[in-house]
């Protein structure tokens, strides 16, 4: 057995994420009937969601804007789309290390290419985090920050974030099929990340330990969906780390995916 | 078309126990040193198929027989794409129905209606595909109103009913089929048999598993007996009698 992927496995493993990728009825669809089984028959639906996170924004923005000194017309917009957004980049992560595991029914039955069991969960959270908007729309209205006109580079940076989903998901989901426990070692990690990453602090209030955040690949991509809407300049190092960790991400999850892609089945 | 060949198909598996499935031993064992090379003997294997080799040609009927645990089930398995072999080839020409579990994918909350088209799209077929099928999909099922309803609310053999119809619905080259399929009452069982009758008799291809060699005798035009994961033999049906 070979260590190292060669040429066929890698254009099968190509093929796979394509084919995923293109299938965009069948993930839609699985995701969709998700969000909505997770809902059925509650009259609300997947607004919960948004109500609940609602409700956390409220209660958290006055408490740490008078907690950290911070004005509340400036403070609260930007814990609002912090916590948002985060929400969204945890799930993908804590999500991943169960796409395939959790498609264990499908993967032994049936021919799919694994990348749609992937795409389903990015797509899931997708739905989600669309909901949850709401609370980034009404806190833009409510607070009316500077607006500017690149604004709309968020929903670029938005993209940005579900696009490194794929990645996160392959590399996790399969790394997770094969090592039970690593799942458990993402979870705290995502969890103590919340602390670590400016969602409920700025990076100023590090004073001159501000690389503390610097350092941290989920500050810029955090950034690149909430700098543009709070009227920040686009920022450059951000936008450059983003498209670092996107590269290198797809290059790394390509070779661990071409090398193990056969095996998922296996290990499910 | 409708085709098959395997040579030298190896399919086994590694049994992570519980515990050994853990980094946690991984890393011990990398950090004691030199005892890496053990990892492979560590766990142990069990091989499903032992370098198989066999052709389905356009036409045929295949039944496969053995033992529990003989490998018929990985066989499908494989040939339904599932599982690709470790080592060895494996051609397959045509688009192949995997019938293994008829009820994959559907949703007891969902309407029978989302049901169908979440089977479909499961099994292969674009949208419009299946807006072609859903009417006769619908009144095979004989489920009248309750396609509107939540799948819940069917009682079982309603539901296996529905998934029993998208399922054979499905045009395919390659049938895979774990056990003959039977559903409902009596009146519905008599109609399920005519109708998965002539969805394999439209496939190109039909491999069956089964334990009952008569099914098999009476149904299959090759018969392939597997034991420990090798072909122990493969003859025509003829050769039963």
């Amino acid at each position: 057995m070979n260590t190292l992927a060669g040429p066929r496995s890698i254009s099968l493993a190509i093929r796979d994420v394509k084919d995923g990728l293109l299938n965009v009825p069948v993930w839609s669809m699985l995701a969709w009937q998700e969000v909505r089984q997770r809902y059925r028959r509650s009259m609300l639906g997947p607004f919960w969601l948004t109500i609940s996170m609602g409700a956390l924004v409220a209660g958290m923005g006055p408490l740490y804007g008078r907690l950290f000194g911070q004005d509340l017309g400036e403070y609260f917009p930007y814990l609002a789309i912090g916590i948002v957004v985060w929400q969204l980049m945890a799930s993908l992560i804590n999500d991943s290390t169960q796409v395939f595991i959790g498609a264990e029914q499908y993967i032994k039955q049936i021919r799919l290419p694994f990348t749609i069991h992937v795409m389903r969960m990015v797509w899931r959270n997708a739905i989600i985090f669309g909901h949850n908007l709401v609370i980034v729309l009404l806190v833009l209205i409510f607070f009316l920050p500077t607006w500017a006109w690149w604004a709309p580079l968020s929903i670029l940076g938005m993209a940005a974030i579900l696009i490194n989903g794929v990645w996160i998901g392959l590399l996790f989901g399969l790394v997770c099929a094969r090592f039970r426990d690593i799942a458990q070692i993402i979870s705290s990690v995502v969890q103590i990340a919340f602390f670590f990453t400016p969602v409920m602090w700025k990076p100023e209030m590090l004073g001159r330990h501000q690389w503390a955040a610097q350092v941290n690949p989920l500050h810029h991509l955090l950034e690149v969906v909430r700098g543009p809407l709070l009227g920040a300049r686009p920022s450059v190092t951000s936008w450059a780390v983003v498209v670092l960790i996107t590269a290198a991400g797809f290059a790394f999850t390509t070779l661990l995916f071409s090398r193990y892609r056969a095996r998922i089945a296996y290990w499910v | 078309m409708g085709y098959i060949r395997a040579k030298d198909v190896l399919v086994e598996f590694r049994i992570y126990g519980a515990s050994s499935r853990s980094l946690k031993k991984t890393f011990i064992r990398a950090a004691t040193g030199g005892v890496l090379a053990k990892d492979a003997a560590d766990h142990p294997i069990v091989r499903a198929l032992d370098h198989v080799s066999f052709e389905i040609r356009e036409g045929e009927r295949i039944g496969v027989t053995g033992h529990n645990g003989s490998g018929k089930t990985t066989l499908l398995r494989v040939i339904a794409g599932a599982y690709e072999p470790l080592s060895g080839a494996l051609d397959i020409q045509g688009r192949v129905a995997s019938m293994l579990s008829v009820g994959l994918g559907m949703d007891m909350e969902a309407s029978g209606l989302e049901n169908i088209y979440l089977r479909a799209a499961i099994m292969g077929l674009r949208r419009s595909e299946i807006d072609t099928l859903i009417d006769d999909v619908a009144a095979f099922a004989e489920l009248g109103d309750y396609l509107e309803m939540p799948m819940r609310t069917y009682s079982s053999g309603m539901a296996m009913r529905l998934a029993f119809a998208v399922s054979t619905n499905v045009p395919a080259d390659i049938v895979v089929m774990d056990e003959w399929l039977s559903v409902g009452d009596e009146e519905f069982s008599s109609k399920a048999q005519k109708r998965l009758r002539g969805t394999i008799d439209k496939a190109r291809v039909l491999v069956l598993a089964s334990h009952d060699l008569a099914l098999l005798k009476s149904n299959c035009t090759r018969i392939i007996r597997l034991d420990h994961g090798q072909i122990v033999s493969d003859q025509p049906v003829s050769a039963y009698s």
